[in-house]
């Protein structure tokens, strides 16, 4: 059991907080309270849109400890529109192929589950995004 | 530029010593380590060892093994010196290889046994992806479901996009290691490979196949390492140095880099080691990098210098990493073919590289092997510990 563990993550989680610095405002996320770019502190939170575009992409069929029954997924680094990127699954892919560039949106989902027993790990995913 | 003189205080190989890369059901992590312990010490019977690095990645997953130092130099007859465990992912073994070194010209030391091992094949599955997933940022990176071989398969379909190449542009990086892999008896894999081979393989995870990625295997390496000042003269073997040694690192997620296809701490690793040798990197004779996945083949060399950027893979397309090309790589077959032993490698790698600097790589010598260069990959290259050895000539 990693209660603690998974609790203290839940902004990050369910709702993609960040930092952005408030020296060269750079937009960061994961937080890390010392701006990679300028070297300062940077502790302002700052709510990502979960806007963004597949940069990457790759489909897992032999996944670890805790993911079997997810299998096969999907996998991707997200270009998220404010400029960071995050590692995320994709989901709610239907038919329609992925491709390098195809925009997603932020959507809370199931990540794992700790056994029988353990406690289920919600979190963010993305999946396609279509125009309105 | 010339590459620097050799010097009394130089950090020298004293010895060597590997196993066959396989599968080892019947000995266990400490009888595995002291096989190649024990070939390391035939090098320089009346040195002995006063401090011990060991360097590994995974027996705490998969073994419920920590404490390795104590372990293993208790049960190589060496109970009571300095023993610590060295752990940077897949960059372990040259990581060890580098606190030696700094250990050697620190002077506290005399003489210092690098061991490199990896005991993976007790369990399989799902365990051995989390256990090798632990190497990346479980907050951010591993509680999404990923595992090496899924960054590398991210990072291998952006580089195809960037730079508009074929789906079998890196096909030969796998055929190069399968085809040196062939003449060398502790290789996992001694079978060549051609295009047909690599087009028909079973996808592992796209665009990765199966010889894209590297087999993970039980092995184990030791080298022991003096100052030239403290080495017998007596030695059959021509005298092999470290002329250079640094260790660097970049972010450990991949997503927290503004260009995950460059690889930042490679190039600082090769710059550093290049600057401490008083060399160019067109005077490394040959190169052995860290080819657990064939796209990290490719940026390494380009992150080296040794191609631009998104050029990297024609070098395996030409000839140009072949045991008689201009920067051959994995002469003994790589992580590829050899097998990847996971935190060992760096030290398998460095034995490989003192063969041929010795002239002892039988049918794969590369010819005229005066400098080489090897490098060993923390995931995708968050660690890179990169060293360059030289022979007296």
């Amino acid at each position: 059991m990693e209660v603690s563990r998974h609790w203290r993550l839940n902004k990050q989680r369910y709702s993609l907080v960040g930092e952005v610095c408030p020296h060269c405002e750079h937009k960061l996320f994961p937080p890390r309270d010392i701006c990679p770019d300028c070297g300062e502190d940077a502790r302002d939170l700052f709510e990502f849109s979960g806007k963004g575009s597949v940069y990457s992409f790759t489909t897992v069929s032999q996944a670890p400890a805790g993911f079997e029954e997810s299998v096969p997924y999907t996998v991707a680094i997200v270009q998220l529109d404010e400029g960071p990127l995050v590692t995320a699954q994709l989901t709610d892919l239907g038919d329609k192929p992925v491709e390098i560039g195809t925009p997603v949106e932020m959507v809370t989902r199931k990540l794992r589950s700790d056994g029988d027993q353990g406690m289920l790990i919600y979190g963010y995913k993305f999946r396609p995004a279509f125009a309105a | 530029m010339a590459l620097n003189r050799p010097s009394e205080d130089d950090v020298v190989v004293a010895g060597v010593g590997m196993t066959p890369v396989g599968e080892y059901w019947d000995i266990s992590l400490r009888e595995l380590a002291l096989r190649s312990i024990t070939e390391a010490r035939q090098g320089a019977p009346t040195l002995r060892p006063q401090a011990l690095f060991v360097a590994n990645m995974l027996a705490a997953s998969l073994s419920a093994q920590a404490h390795l130092g104590t372990l293993i130099a208790d049960f190589a007859g060496l109970r009571g010196i300095e023993a610590v465990a060295i752990e940077a992912a897949g960059a372990s073994g040259g990581a060890a290889i580098r606190q030696a070194f700094l250990a050697l010209k620190s002077g506290s030391v005399e003489s210092v046994l690098v061991v490199g091992i990896e005991k993976v094949t007790d369990k399989v599955g799902p365990l051995v992806d989390s256990a090798l997933a632990t190497g990346t940022d479980a907050d951010y990176e591993g509680i999404q479901g990923i595992t090496p071989t899924t960054q590398a398969a991210m990072l291998m379909r952006r580089y195809l996009h960037e730079h508009n190449a074929p789906d079998d542009a890196l096909s030969g990086f796998s055929i190069n290691a399968h085809t040196n892999a062939v003449t060398n008896p502790n290789a996992m894999f001694r079978r060549a490979i051609g295009l047909k081979q690599y087009h028909n393989a079973p996808m592992i995870s796209d665009p990765v196949n199966m010889f894209d990625a590297a087999p993970l295997a039980d092995g184990a390496a030791s080298i022991l390492l003096t100052r030239r000042e403290l080495l017998s003269n007596n030695s059959q073997h021509p005298c092999i140095r470290i002329a250079a040694s640094a260790l660097t690192t970049s972010t450990l997620a991949i997503h927290d880099r503004p260009d995950p296809l460059n690889f930042r701490a490679a190039k600082q690793s090769v710059e550093n080691s290049l600057n401490m040798a008083g060399i160019g990197i067109e005077q490394i004779d040959f190169f052995e990098l860290h080819d657990q996945f064939s796209i990290l083949a490719a940026l390494s060399l380009e992150a080296a210098g040794f191609a631009e950027r998104g050029k990297g893979w024609k070098l395996a397309q030409n000839g140009d990493i072949q045991l008689q090309g201009e920067i051959p790589i994995s002469t003994f077959g790589g992580s590829k073919a050899r097998g990847d032993i996971g935190g060992a490698t760096g030290v398998f790698q460095a034995i490989e590289v003192v063969r041929q600097l010795q002239g002892e790589a039988q049918e794969n010598q590369v010819p005229n092997a005066q400098i080489g260069m090897s490098q060993c990959l923390g995931g995708m290259g968050s660690t890179v510990a990169t060293h360059i050895f030289a022979s007296d000539g």
